[in-house]
């Protein structure tokens, strides 16, 4: 089957910064694909890049980026627009920002169907209604004709899911979606996303810095530093055999309830996540990294704890078992 | 043992003023709390947003008057410490170093600026103890001629708690002060606060919304909800046997790295808590998942038993 996404080595430089050095995804129809790591190391980048966002000046390439049949590597902005909100959608962090505080629910949402569908205005205001229950809002009527400010956070998330769903889209990216939200309203929009992906057969990216979302929402994780993806696997083998140093540092520094020893410190990985210059060779993670050695200034190689599990480093499989 | 901290019925209202057509409407931000800590403990204080922790963290470094109740500081009530002794006694670490530093001031003198307040400690002195607080949270000396633009995230944050320990102070706020912070710095900054508390023997009260990361660092945890404190306990016993459902709730909404067990189905419906319309009767019960007739009719009254408080009307 063909991927709904398909990236292959996407660079991206802005200036004197490398911010991505060689993506490479891929993400089925139905399917969670889950893009973690620390602020810095690449995963909105990576989602603009796709979504054709970028900031002007910011140099794109790549060897295969293909949404279904269509090269967006190729597409001009023209065409880019044409996708953008129609079969390819994309909600942000900050549900305040990125609504339009001065136009009410119901303009903005109807504002995408004018744009992509041709739709009168009562049928718009109709289904934006239907996508508004949909994401378990009740009263669409009254909502629809509220503004931005007269909801809350989760409420202004919950428009901005059902504003991505209006035109179907087949791939649903997602940057940080619920980090802006207290714990308890962020289980009810996970459980949202996970339903409507169920439902409506999305293949979803999520973007997150949150191990546990992680653990709870993907299928697939590949995990980013400095711009690479250094270890990608199915959810389960990831978490039961993390084998790069820095995914393995990442669950070290996550507290747990129930399971804290309050008598050690916690796991940390000593440092910051650094910035790259273009022309960096070597391992993005070795000043960090307690298993550094001076090959790791070398190039890097990909390695397999099995077919669907790499990880971008010079340790064996099977290291940390020996460590 | 005098308390460290003492907070006997705090309140704090606000007025919103509602516009040219709409009321005024009062925002009771904080309303009756009431709690004791030991020298050397750490209040964890965990709410949603909005449920006014950080209005009692203000109210508790004296940066915000209380509207009514009293707050004692190693017995003494605050407001009758002037604005150094205060200084002296009760320091903050706020949630956003971007924010809470001087962008003109090079880290230098950003952390001897209390000192310099303070008066009477000659600049030779002042530069000596602030290299050896530089030090000690962990910062080099040439940190030390840097400005806020040229540090990191987690730089900041320790530069903020130098600042907040120059002055060697018995009790620090520190409100959210990793939740600006990536995981590993995140890490590294709880690690180095139950250090320098283990070390120095400070009083922490710990705010944030993250159960995880308080219950690594506090004592003592007071679970807060809409200006009140509706369970308050040590740390092992409410992590082990929570009561109050609002607990239980935000424990078990707490996404912890297990893959395949699904997003947890909370229980606390669509409503949202809103300061300015505090509900009759219990103020959690619409959004309650146990609540029953009785609850939307009596205000629960606390019971303290064992060292641990509940405020629900269905307990005991």
């Amino acid at each position: 089957m063909s991927p709904v996404l398909e990236v292959s080595n996407l660079r991206v430089r802005f200036g004197q910064t490398a911010a991505v050095r060689g993506v490479s995804l891929r993400i089925q129809r139905g399917e969670s694909h889950c893009l973690v790591g620390e602020s810095g190391c690449g995963k909105s980048v990576t989602a603009l890049a796709v979504m054709g966002l970028l900031a002007r000046g910011a140099e794109r390439q790549a060897d295969v980026l293909r949404f279904h049949d269509h090269d967006l590597s190729q597409l001009n902005e023209r065409g880019m627009s044409r996708l953008r909100g129609d079969k390819l959608a994309m909600i942000f962090q900050e549900p305040m920002t990125s609504l339009n505080p001065a136009y009410t629910i119901g303009s903005q949402m109807t504002e995408v169907l004018a744009r992509h569908r041709r739709i009168d205005r009562r049928a718009a205001r109709e289904r934006a209604a239907e996508l508004l229950g949909r994401v378990g809002i009740t009263a669409p009527g009254l909502r629809l004709g509220q503004y931005p400010h007269q909801l809350s956070g989760g409420l202004r998330q919950r428009v901005m899911i059902a504003t991505a769903l209006l035109c179907d889209p087949e791939l649903l990216i997602a940057d940080e979606p619920t980090t802006a939200l207290d714990v308890t309203v962020q289980a009810q929009i996970l459980r949202l996303l996970q339903r409507l992906q169920r439902e409506l057969g999305l293949a979803l990216l999520l973007i997150t810095h949150d191990l546990g979302i992680v653990a709870r929402m993907a299928q697939r994780v590949s995990v980013m530093y400095a711009g690479q993806v250094v270890e990608s696997a199915p959810v389960k083998a990831l978490f039961a055999a993390p084998t790069h140093p820095y995914t393995r540092g990442l669950l070290e520094c996550i507290p747990v309830p129930g399971t804290s020893r309050r008598d050690l410190p916690l796991g940390s990985i000593p440092g910051t996540v650094p910035r790259i210059a273009p022309g960096f060779v070597g391992c993005g993670f070795r000043d960090r990294c307690a298993q550094a050695a001076e090959v790791c200034a070398g190039t890097v190689p990909t390695q397999r704890m099995a077919d669907d599990h790499a990880y971008l480093c010079r340790l064996a499989p099977g290291w940390s078992a020996a460590a | 043992m005098t308390a460290a901290i003492a907070l006997h019925d705090v309140r704090r209202s606000f007025i919103s003023r509602g516009g040219m057509f709409a009321p005024d409407r009062v925002v009771r931000a904080v309303d009756g709390v009431s709690a004791s800590l030991d020298p050397g403990g750490v209040l964890g204080i965990v709410g949603e947003s909005g449920c006014g922790k950080s209005t009692l963290a203000r109210i508790i470094l004296g940066l915000l008057p209380a509207s009514a109740g009293e707050v004692l500081v190693e017995g003494r009530p605050l407001d009758a410490l002037d604005r150094r002794k205060r200084a002296r006694l009760i320091q903050p670490v706020f949630q956003d170093p971007f924010s809470s530093l001087n962008p003109r001031q090079r880290v230098r003198d950003i952390v001897a600026l209390p000192l310099a307040a303070q008066g009477g400690v000659p600049a030779e002195e002042r530069g000596r103890r602030v290299a050896a607080m530089l030090e000690r949270v962990g910062l080099s000396a040439a940190m030390a001629e840097r400005l806020p633009a040229e540090l990191s995230g987690g730089q900041r944050q320790r530069v903020a708690i130098a600042r907040a320990l120059v002055l060697r102070p018995r009790i620090v706020v520190c409100d959210e002060p990793t939740s600006a912070l990536d995981v590993s710095v995140q890490a590294q900054i709880l690690n180095l606060l139950a250090e320098l508390r283990r070390d120095l023997g400070l009083t922490l009260v710990f705010i944030s919304h993250n159960l995880a990361v308080v219950e690594h660092i506090a004592t003592e945890v007071a679970v807060m909800y809409l200006g009140r404190f509706v369970e308050q306990a040590p740390v092992e016993a409410l992590f082990r046997d929570p009561r109050h459902p609002y607990t239980r709730a935000l424990l078990a909404s707490v996404l912890t790295p297990e893959p395949g067990k699904g997003i947890p189905e909370v229980g606390l419906g669509e409503s949202y808590p809103d300061p300015a319309n505090i509900p009759a009767g219990c103020r959690f019960h619409p959004r309650c998942p146990v609540a029953e007739g009785r609850c939307a009719e009596m205000a629960p009254v606390g019971v303290t038993q064992a060292g641990r408080m509940v405020e629900c009307v269905l307990e005991g």
